[in-house]
């Protein structure tokens, strides 16, 4: 695939932001079930932090989009959107969160710990942490000699620490298939990225490491798809890793609970003004798509999940003994 | 010591150090398992500073045997992917102190990959890395840290005291299926610009055999008392047994071998039959492996004929002048006191 959005990947773009954005409506009641009229983190079926990815689904889809089962992915402590788009079993994610046996782990790792080992899908909760392992997944297939990829994805407040500027050096050094790809939200928590970051771009970067990079605004699944599908075609014919920088937003706080007390005044009502899926909508129905198809497909989406969220809350919790089994294989 | 001499009745002895036995065994376990391969500083080329991997570029190429950048945060976590991925992965550490600039793939990635996967996805990699002091480098060259990496759960952690055990846990690490910090003690390895204790160059047997991880040995039987000692402080425990047989005192000698999982059992049915319990550890002293194998002893209820004494590197920093240095390392001469004071007090 060169890039180019095709009708059944834009579709599956389209579907697949609806089952991400979903998700994160359902968690929101679930979240604060227990936890309200006095919020206490540690209550209700959800308890510890929830970093919802509202926003940021075209950076998810439109990198997924090219990837395959054996393509290995490593995401964030913000992970929803993008494991929901590499593949990871809708049930068994959602029964994580809720802590059940029938989870991906049987509870153990929980919302910023979701592995799939499927479709080659971990996320973690340590900015930058990712990186290294996608160099590992991607030296392990070019040994092999296949071609699958792996792609890292960052918060652009991870640009600044140690394990990226070190990764992208390895990976470039040893010429492996991989990409890394920047969700830039403007935020680390909550300090804006003008703040703490020495360079306008961080595609820039990519220059330091004799790689290409790429900046994609607009938070737009089209340009994400079509950039993406380059980086990720040029990995697989095995010429090495590229860096993917683009511009999304963060509709909700960096966690539930969150007060953003930091954010301007009018921000976020000027972020959901733009929210990403209406717009991708819009322009869907602009080119040609059928509104019933996108109402059909959208709501195979959201019954997908609905599911989901049914099995998870029925499901049972693991026996408390289970926590001393896996700690080694 | 531990006894290689029935292992190899049949053939004339070879005698290796540890840097030999190590190198040797990765080279094996490579021939036999294409998915192995050692990444680190100066391991190619060179054949790693303290000689693990000498003579591997050669036979296996720079593939499978990879210089790194200085660049420890990206290649060990890079060492998880690959195992991640189903490669066997051995990377080493050149010195255990550098574990500050690599630590969260070390205790975050790699030891909690099975748990957090719900044992999905296992993380079979080798980090080997060199410890100890007594040589001058001062305290960013010269710590041990066991007790570090043994409080992490999801962490294997062995360290041999001869070239024998060194090369069959070696084997035994990379097929295990689990992250393994493999530990060496630089005056054990064999190195002539490091001098070593040559008690540590052993017979090693050529052909393929594994010595089990988590399993302690006893290596000097004795009647009084029991030393445990891990590493270089075995050997210290041996010349301080071998002291006290003059006067007439039988120690028996625990070489622990693994630090993670830690045989208990092994230290507790020694004191059992002794009575007396002394452990010797040039790691820091406080929340050490002393402290742990003590705790172990007590628990079980063991009768004890004096109380259980431990000596340590104190805490402090590894000081460079050897005046300093040497003052604040075990030796034999302070077990050999220690045991002495022991037996006085006893009941």
């Amino acid at each position: 695939m060169t890039g180019a959005s095709n009708a059944s990947d834009r579709l599956w773009m389209y579907a697949t932001m609806i089952k991400s954005r979903h998700f994160e409506a359902l968690i929101k009641p679930a979240y604060f079930e227990g936890k309200s009229p006095v919020f206490n983190m540690a209550k209700g079926p959800l308890p510890g932090e929830m970093h919802l990815s509202d926003g940021q689904e075209p950076c998810a889809v439109g990198v997924c989009a090219h990837l395959r089962p054996g393509d290995t992915v490593t995401a964030t402590h913000r992970p929803h959107h993008v494991a929901i788009a590499k593949g990871v079993d809708l049930d068994a994610m959602a029964a994580e969160i809720f802590g059940k046996a029938s989870g991906l782990s049987g509870g153990r790792g929980g919302h910023m710990h979701l592995f799939d080992a499927r479709v080659n899908f971990a996320c973690s909760g340590i900015i930058a942490q990712g990186l290294g392992p996608a160099v590992g997944a991607a030296l392990a297939s070019k040994l092999r000699g296949d071609d699958a990829v792996a792609v890292a994805f960052l918060g652009e407040g991870a640009a600044n620490q140690g394990a990226f500027h070190e990764a992208l050096n390895l990976a470039s050094v040893w010429k492996v298939p991989a990409i890394f790809v920047i969700e830039d939200n403007a935020y680390g928590i909550s300090v804006s990225k003008r703040d703490c970051t020495a360079v306008e771009r961080n595609a820039d970067r990519a220059a330091a490491y004799a790689m290409p990079g790429h900046f994609v605004a607009g938070n737009d699944a089209d340009a994400v798809h079509t950039i993406a599908g380059e980086a990720i075609a040029r990995a697989r014919r095995g010429e090495g890793p590229s860096l993917l920088e683009i511009e999304t937003c963060r509709l909700e706080g960096h966690f539930m609970g969150d007060a953003e007390g930091y954010r301007p005044e009018g921000e976020v009502e000027r972020l959901k003004a733009s929210d990403p899926i209406p717009a991708y909508r819009a322009r869907l129905l602009a080119d040609g798509f059928e509104a019933a198809d996108l109402d059909r497909t959208a709501a195979e989406a959201r019954a997908a999940v609905d599911a989901a969220f049914a099995f998870a809350r029925a499901a049972a919790y693991p026996d408390p003994e289970e926590a001393f089994t896996h700690v080694f294989a | 010591m531990s006894s290689p001499d029935t292992a190899t009745a049949v053939r004339p002895a070879r005698r290796l150090t540890i840097a030999r036995a190590i190198a040797e065994a990765i080279g094996q376990e490579m021939e036999r398992d294409p998915d192995v391969l050692v990444m680190g500083e100066d391991i190619a080329k060179l054949g790693g500073v303290f000689g693990t991997t000498t003579g591997l570029l050669d036979r296996f190429g720079p593939e499978r045997v990879r210089d790194t950048p200085i660049s420890e945060t990206a290649f060990i976590g890079a060492a998880v992917g690959l195992a991640a991925s189903g490669m066997r992965p051995v990377v080493e550490l050149m010195f255990v102190d550098f574990f500050g600039v690599c630590m969260d793939a070390i205790y975050n990635l790699a030891a909690k990959q099975s748990y957090f996967s719900g044992g999905q996805v296992t993380c079979p990699m080798v980090l080997m890395t060199s410890v100890g002091g007594g040589y001058g480098d001062a305290g960013q060259h010269s710590q041990a840290l066991y007790a570090t990496f043994g409080h992490l759960p999801g962490l294997k952690v062995v360290i041999p005291s001869n070239a024998h055990d060194a090369k069959g846990l070696m084997l035994a690490a990379i097929r295990d299926p689990n992250p393994v910090i493999f530990m060496y003690h630089k005056a054990l390895q064999g190195m002539g610009w490091l001098g070593t204790v040559q008690r540590s160059i052993t017979d090693a047997p050529e052909g393929d055999y594994v010595v089990p991880l988590g399993k302690a040995k006893c290596v000097r039987e004795g009647e009084d008392i029991t030393v445990v000692g891990l590493g270089l402080s075995v050997h210290q425990a041996l010349d301080a047994a071998g002291q006290l047989a003059e006067g007439g005192i039988s120690a028996e000698v625990i070489d622990l071998i693994s630090v993670a999982p830690l045989d208990r059992e092994a230290v507790r049915a020694s004191v059992r039959r002794t009575g007396r319990l002394l452990v010797v550890d040039d790691d820091y002293l406080s929340y050490g492996v002393g402290a742990e194998i003590i705790a172990s002893v007590c628990e079980a209820d063991i009768p004890l004929r004096a109380p259980p004494q431990r000596i340590a590197f104190p805490d402090i920093p590894v000081p460079f002048t050897p005046v300093m240095e040497h003052f604040v390392l075990p030796n034999a001469d302070k077990v050999t006191a220690a045991v002495r004071q022991m037996m006085r007090v006893s009941n």
